[in-house]
């Protein structure tokens, strides 16, 4: 386990079914401990099914998959371990909204982390800190604007303090001027060494953060390069063509 | 709702004048009309204690019917759907004949009428209940299972903490409903014998022989007390629904 190129989290021909519908087909993909994944592809290419595998917020039929050597096939407690370990943050957000900010960061470290009360309250509001809201700590979800509830969703996840960090999607349903503002709070995130695997468009913040890009098309992974030569010298035409429509601009 | 509730108690007065009443029998200015409007008024305490007992058990046993009806697993939904099936065929008025009556031959346990009433009336209500609950939770959004998973909520901390809360306030217009359906069903109670407001006013009819003058207070009685929890329900409403929205 000591060697460095273990992965944290390995795909083994993994499959996956809605109904007769193949949304994954035989994906292999392994990430190493502190890499950051930029997966894209075309809507419906099964990326976010991908990632949401992860945590097992779906369940895969063939192949496996396994987060720091726990698969899911454990069972419960597997699962319990991974998804302890696995930080998300959804496209909609997903904030409580009959919670105040501050009592969205405490609820998973009180009650899933068992921590006492002041200790997670310490720890919310350096994560707010950190994300660069403190001053909303007392506000409900609804009073703030997208941007700013995206990033205490990702305050969330991290009060956590996982080892893996999912992005699904992450600035999607922004308003173009509140993205950076997310995009910022990642590219630092990417910075301190988090191992993330990021669903995004954002070619930019791509190109900035990721150690690996991954193309999707199809339920399969298409192509797997290095930002430079993923943008420059795409080897496959589904890829070329892609990355020409989103890149036209 | 003030001003309805005025309109009623004037017309009532209005039409009181006329000499088909005869309005002695619950004179509160004469010893006997004192003694007979407080015998029907202390009808309040059981029909009070009686639906809010009933309410509150109804409650519990309508959400633990209701969280085996959303699971995944089909014996469990199978469970929940029948316990909702069966009991809400069954009539209240049966229900109270056949808890009060019956229940004691086949279990040898002596049962008092009141506990016979709540267990009815909590028994029927629950299915409705359960139907509520399941609506509610139904409503949440999928996405706030998902974050509590990412979280690493248990169940129960889910439940409690994260889809019960929005729930309840959805559905708290309905819950109300039920509160004031309960009110005016604890009068089939009086079938058995319990002193609550019908009974009551049943018994005073007899000895007095005016039940258009007694029957009208009745009346009078459960609009009132509907009124006051109608109002009350709101307000807690408008209370949960601030804690929300700014």
């Amino acid at each position: 386990m000591g060697d460095v190129a273990e992965p944290i989290i390995r795909f083994a021909g993994v499959e996956k079914f809605f109904g007769s519908f193949q949304v994954l087909k035989n994906i292999s993909l392994d990430v190493s401990l502190g890499e950051r994944v930029v997966i894209c592809g075309p809507s419906g290419s099964g990326k976010s099914t991908l990632i949401r595998c992860i945590n097992g917020l779906e369940q895969h039929q063939g192949g496996t998959l396994s987060v720091e050597g726990v698969t899911h096939e454990d069972g419960r407690k597997g699962l319990d371990e991974i998804r302890s370990r696995v930080g998300m943050v959804f496209q909609q957000f997903n904030l409580f909204p009959h919670l105040t900010v501050i009592e969205n960061l405490m609820l998973g470290p009180t009650r899933a982390r068992k921590l006492p009360k002041e200790e997670a309250r310490e720890l919310a509001l350096r994560y707010l800190e950190r994300v660069r809201i403190p001053e909303q700590a007392d506000k409900y979800p609804r009073q703030l604007s997208g941007g700013q509830q995206q990033r205490v969703a990702i305050a969330r996840s991290l009060c956590m303090e996982p080892k893996i960090m999912l992005f699904d999607e992450p600035t999607s349903a922004l308003d173009p001027e509140m993205i950076n503002e997310v995009l910022d709070v990642m590219v630092e995130l990417a910075e301190s060494g988090m191992t993330m695997i990021c669903v995004t468009h954002e070619m930019g913040f791509a190109r900035r953060v990721a150690d690996k890009m991954v193309f999707m098309d199809h339920g399969e992974i298409v192509e797997v390069a290095d930002p430079e030569t993923f943008f420059n010298t795409p080897k496959s035409q589904r890829c070329q063509d892609f990355l020409q429509q989103i890149l036209q601009h | 709702m003030f001003r309805v509730a005025l309109c009623l108690l004037l017309m009532t007065l209005v039409s009181g004048c006329s000499d088909k009443w005869g309005w002695y029998v619950v004179n509160p200015t004469t010893t006997s009309g004192a003694v007979n409007l407080n015998f029907l008024i202390s009808g309040l305490y059981y029909t009070i204690l009686l639906s809010v007992t009933a309410i509150v058990i109804s409650v519990v046993v309508g959400l633990l019917v209701a969280l085996p009806g959303l699971s995944s697993k089909r014996p469990l939904r199978m469970f929940s759907r029948t316990y909702v099936e069966v009991v809400r065929a069954v009539p209240i008025l049966v229900l109270i004949l056949w808890v009060y009556y019956g229940l004691p031959q086949l279990s040898g346990l002596t049962i008092t009428v009141f506990w016979a009433g709540v267990i009815a009336l909590a028994l029927s209500d629950s299915a409705f209940e359960a139907e509520i609950f399941r609506a509610g939770i139904q409503s949440i959004a999928k996405g706030q299972y998902e974050a509590a998973h990412s979280i690493s909520l248990s169940y129960a901390d889910t439940m409690r903490f994260v889809i019960l809360p929005q729930a309840i306030r959805r559905i708290l217009p309905a819950l109300g409903n039920q509160l004031v359906y309960m009110l005016k069903m604890s009068s089939l109670v009086s079938v058995i014998g319990m002193q609550e407001l019908t009974r009551k006013a049943n018994e005073l009819v007899v000895s007095e022989y005016r039940p258009l003058e007694i029957y009208t207070i009745l009346v009078l009685e459960y609009l009132v007390l509907i009124l006051i929890v109608s109002a009350g329900v709101r307000w807690l409403e408008r209370r949960m629904q601030s804690d929300e929205r700014n």
